[in-house]
């Protein structure tokens, strides 16, 4: 029988009762007595200067409050990067100011250029059209090659040149591989571009910036993934606004993938505006906005070269990418395809030598930074098609080099900096190959054919580093920021339990997963807990929400604080019934004496700790609240083997997903039916990624794709049934849970297999591919066929 | 300014309009029903779909005016006075078909529609319905089977 209570049950979520009757608390929900409504003047071009902005007769429209321009925040700072990448050298990145308006240039299609505050939404956009502005157009740049040309327009005139930085990863490698490729017995040597993304959750983002004249205090309501992270830089950085001055909340969020991680212009906008105006400002996204102010993701063009001895062995990888930045630092966009990105390229592979250059390029797009799997997805794409590509050309069997090179023992110390602590990819791929059948693959095949489709399958494993991370290593490594996080679990009287978390859920389920954390440590039902996040006011100071770390660092948090509350409340019970407090024992809610028939109940030793009037108040303080600040030791490592089958049009070249297979190790689990939907909605945007998605610029600057109408989200009839699997558990070796996280995985782990048996059938099909670039849209699939 | 009437969920209400608002805009910003959500502004995402006369309407695309005497009904409108979730919700939820919960509203009140016009509608024909409502999270695997569930056709509960 599955379990229906604690760790490894699959309760029915809490929070859907408020989501299913529309009583969700999104922000766009909260409205606050006398807000006015902003409306951003957005740049239209993608590069140029501005001349001047004329004012006075949208100021003279009806409803008109006050407008901003630049010149209304001198003297407050920008928005600042959380992450510095030193280069080859030794020197620092260079780092643009990025302003909250724009300051006598525009940069990417979508910067702000001037707000307008006004009594509602539609007056405010009404007078946002009357402002006359005079913008000279400069010459854009687009693609990161041509940027960094001689003689390219420059993104920033105050930088040397618009690239940011040029990282070499593990430098003192770098002779050492070029020697082990240069006498390798076979090389493979691929050219890819990992596709510009939009994170796109289906909540636009909102900001309501308030200010109470009373007490001073600003409040900023925001779909953050991370209030605290947002406190910090904005107080800190940009308005100069103590934290205890300061509030940050994230109510119900809807979706976030990574693009609600960072602080953005127009919370510091919202915030700042708020106060001059001495009354409460919101702005809401359109669609349309979010396209061209949310930070892109992805966007990588690279070169990989895979090196083999004579015996098929992995002897060497060599990468080489381009990144683009963007035309401004977003909060962790340096981190990315670097520190996210290099760290991953041993994968699952026992690679001795690996040696990764990339070059982060200004261009003038969007700032492009973190979504869902942030660097590992491009990591692992690039090798998992370098493989294939090997296999094609020794003519050996795909999984078989795979499994020949596989890590076996652990923990693996990788020689790009990081350390397995655990996992099994041999379990991973057997079950793969269970759950795929792919003995029943050709007959399957030539069913495919009688109907004139080609039909393909591939294969690949990936590895991820979750749970970010140890403080005192990203420190090292250039955060800007700590990456623990914090719990406080509060006891009532009664008996029941709040949870405060610095995680944050826009989706993940946290108020029904945390609850059966705790419920199994003390043996009480989970409806006794509850979980508050999203408020700097009341939570302590946490890191939120992302790189698939709730659990495995908030979670372990918990479990820590919760450990302390145990360990209290057993001192009370000892008290209580005249016992040692060794020989206390704590099980479904009741303190026994070990050895004798004496016990409390939880409910009595709680009150006890409350209304301590038989308490040992010299020993011990009344009161049962604690908090705990968990720093992880070291990174999780969740891995799987995906599988892929495709069936691709032979007249049209549509691709069809006929099967989707994921066989992962998560480590121990908490509730399946949570990390089942994770999975699937992974899996999703990774195949959209493979097959729809697609961030198009023109060479002008101009954002082609900025519309729903353009952008190819996957749709129900986009996809397949999701077979997936998370039996194989090697737990983490270092958090209190075993737990390793499993939001990212979908997403890193199915680019490559979709992408592989797109070549797959193609090449069944008597094409000489080796590669079809992403997304692999009907017209690029044929015209691969006719190769 | 336009003065407007309409039955919402059951309830006469009425407000004055602008002759641009949209009956989005009206439900959530007049009527406080914010369970009714803007995910676009080209009409794609159908976080918004409401019924108005009986039939799923995407409420971003229509004026407030234009629904002036309609009957209108949300998602607030939806479960039991006691809280007890319809049998479409109550199926969201068992087969857990939300996440983030924004575009869930809108995936409701499709599925209504569907499901009275096909009340045993193929998983085909399931996702070929969806094509106007788009979801981030779920990847849609539980929500069809949460549609299939709520026609009365077999499901395993979601997960172990």
């Amino acid at each position: 029988m599955p379990k229906d209570h604690g760790i490894g049950a699959s309760p029915k979520r809490r929070e859907d009762i408020r989501f299913l009757t529309g009583n969700g608390n999104y922000t766009d929900d909260m409205n606050i007595a006398g807000q006015a409504y902003i409306h951003f003047l957005r740049s239209d071009v993608a590069h140029g200067t501005i001349n001047g902005i004329d004012t006075a007769a949208a100021a003279a429209m009806p409803g008109v409050v006050k407008i901003f321009t630049s010149v209304d925040f001198e003297g407050v700072g920008g928005v600042p990067c959380g992450w510095e990448i030193t280069d080859r050298q030794g020197n620092a990145m260079q780092e643009p100011k990025h302003p909250i308006l724009a300051e006598g240039k525009v940069r990417y299609v979508g910067e702000m250029i001037a707000a307008v505050i006004a009594e509602t939404a539609d007056l405010a956009r009404d007078a946002a059209e009357a402002i006359d502005l005079d913008i000279t157009d400069l010459p854009a740049v687009v693609n990161m090659r041509a940027a960094l040309v001689d003689g390219s327009p420059k993104v920033h005139d105050d930088l040397t040149s618009n690239l940011c930085y040029d990282w070499g990863f593990v430098e003192e490698n770098r002779d050492a591989v070029d020697a082990a490729i240069k006498g390798a017995a076979h090389v493979t040597t691929l050219e890819l571009v990992n596709n510009r993304l939009i994170a796109n959750p289906m909540e636009p983002r909102v900001c309501i910036g308030d200010y109470d004249r009373s007490s001073g205090d600003s409040t900023l309501f925001t779909t953050s993934q991370n209030p605290h992270v947002v406190r910090l830089l904005m107080g800190a950085f940009v308005l100069g606004i103590p934290e205890h001055k300061l509030r940050v909340v994230s109510p119900d969020v809807g979706g976030g993938f990574g693009t609600k991680i960072f602080h953005y212009a127009e919370e510091a906008f919202s915030t700042f505006a708020a106060k001059v105006c001495n009354r409460a400002v919101k702005w809401t996204s359109s669609r349309s906005e979010a396209f061209m102010s949310d930070a892109h993701g992805r966007d990588h063009v690279t070169k990989i070269e895979l090196a083999l001895d004579g015996d098929n062995n992995f002897v060497a990888v060599r990468t080489d990418t381009h990144a683009n930045m963007g035309a401004y630092l977003s909060t962790f966009a340096p981190a990315v395809p670097t520190w996210l990105h290099g760290t991953l390229m041993a994968g699952n592979y026992k690679t001795p030598l690996i040696y990764v250059n990339v070059k982060a390029v200004f261009t003038n797009t969007v700032p492009v930074d973190a979504y869902r799997g942030a660097g590992r997805p491009e990591a692992t794409f690039q090798l998992e098609r370098v493989i294939d590509k090997a296999a094609i050309e020794l003519g050996v069997d795909p999984i078989a080099l795979r499994r020949q090179n596989f890590v076996t023992e652990f923990p693996y110390a990788t020689p790009v900096a990081v350390e397995y602590d655990t996992g099994d990819y041999n379990a991973t791929m057997d079950k793969l190959e269970q759950m795929a059948d792919f003995a029943g693959f050709e007959a399957r095949r030539a069913e495919s054919e009688k109907n004139g489709k080609l039909r393909g399958l591939g294969v690949n494993t990936y590895i991820e580093a979750c749970g970010i991370a140890p403080s005192n290593l990203v420190g090292q490594l250039g955060a800007r920021a700590g990456l623990y996080e914090s719990a406080t679990v509060r006891v009532n009287a009664t008996g029941g339990l709040v949870v405060m978390t610095g995680s944050h859920s826009h989706g993940q389920g946290h108020e029904t997963s945390f609850p059966q954390v705790i419920a199994e440590m003390i043996g009480i039902d989970e409806s006794m807990i509850e979980i508050v996040h999203g408020d700097t006011a009341k939570v302590p100071m946490g890191m939120g929400t992302y790189g698939s770390r709730s659990l495995a660092v908030g979670g372990s948090a918990m479990v820590r604080a919760t450990e302390k509350i145990i360990n209290k409340a057993k001192k009370i019970a000892a008290h209580l019934m005249e016992a040692s407090d060794a020989d206390i024992e704590l099980k479904d809610g009741t303190f026994s004496v070990a050895g004798t028939d004496k016990s409390v109940a939880w409910g009595d030793v709680t009150l006890a700790a409350y209304v301590p009037h038989n308490y040992p108040l010299e020993d011990i303080e009344p009161g049962l609240e604690e908090t705990a600040f968990y720093d992880p030791a070291n990174f999780t490592y969740p891995a799987g083997a995906y599988a892929c089958e495709v069936e691709v049009d032979k007249e049209t070249g549509q691709v069809t997903i006929e099967r989707m297979m994921a066989a992962d190790d998560f480590g121990n689990i908490v509730n399946p039916m949570i990390v089942d939907g994770q999975v699937h909605g992974g899996l999703a945007q990774g195949i959209g990624q493979a097959l729809l998605e697609g961030c198009i610029y023109d060479d002008d600057g101009q954002l082609l794709s900025a519309s729903f109408m353009d952008y190819a989200m996957p749709r129900a009839d986009d996809l397949p049934n999701f077979e997936v699997d998370h039996s194989c558990q090697t737990p983490c070796t270092h958090n209190p849970l075993g737990v390793k996280g499993c939001g990212e995985a979908g997403a890193i782990g199915s680019p490559p297999s979709v992408v592989n048996a797109v070549v797959n059938a193609l090449r069944s099909g008597g094409a000489d591919v080796t590669h079809v670039d992403m997304p692999l849209s009907p017209s690029r699939v044929w015209e691969a066929m006719q190769s | 300014m336009t003065e407007v009437s309409m039955t919402v969920n059951g309830v006469s209400v009425g407000g004055s309009v602008e002759g641009r608002t949209l009956l989005s805009s009206f439900l959530r910003e007049q009527l406080g029903l914010t369970g009714t959500h803007v995910g676009c502004d080209t009409s794609q995402c159908g976080a918004c779909v409401v019924h108005v006369n009986g039939d799923a309407v995407k409420s971003c695309t229509i004026l407030a005016v234009e629904a002036n005497g309609a009957e209108v009904a949300t998602i607030e409108g939806q479960a039991a006075e006691d809280g007890t979730l319809s049998v479409v919700q109550q199926a969201f939820q068992d087969h857990h078909g939300l996440q983030c919960g924004f575009c869930t509203p809108g995936m409701v009140m499709s599925t209504l529609a569907l499901l009275k016009d096909n009340p045993k509608p193929s998983e085909a024909e399931v996702r070929k319905y969806l094509e106007g409502n788009i979801c981030r999270c779920t990847g849609y695997h539980n929500i069809v089977r949460a549609i299939m569930a709520a026609s009365g056709q077999d499901v395993a509960i979601a997960a172990e």
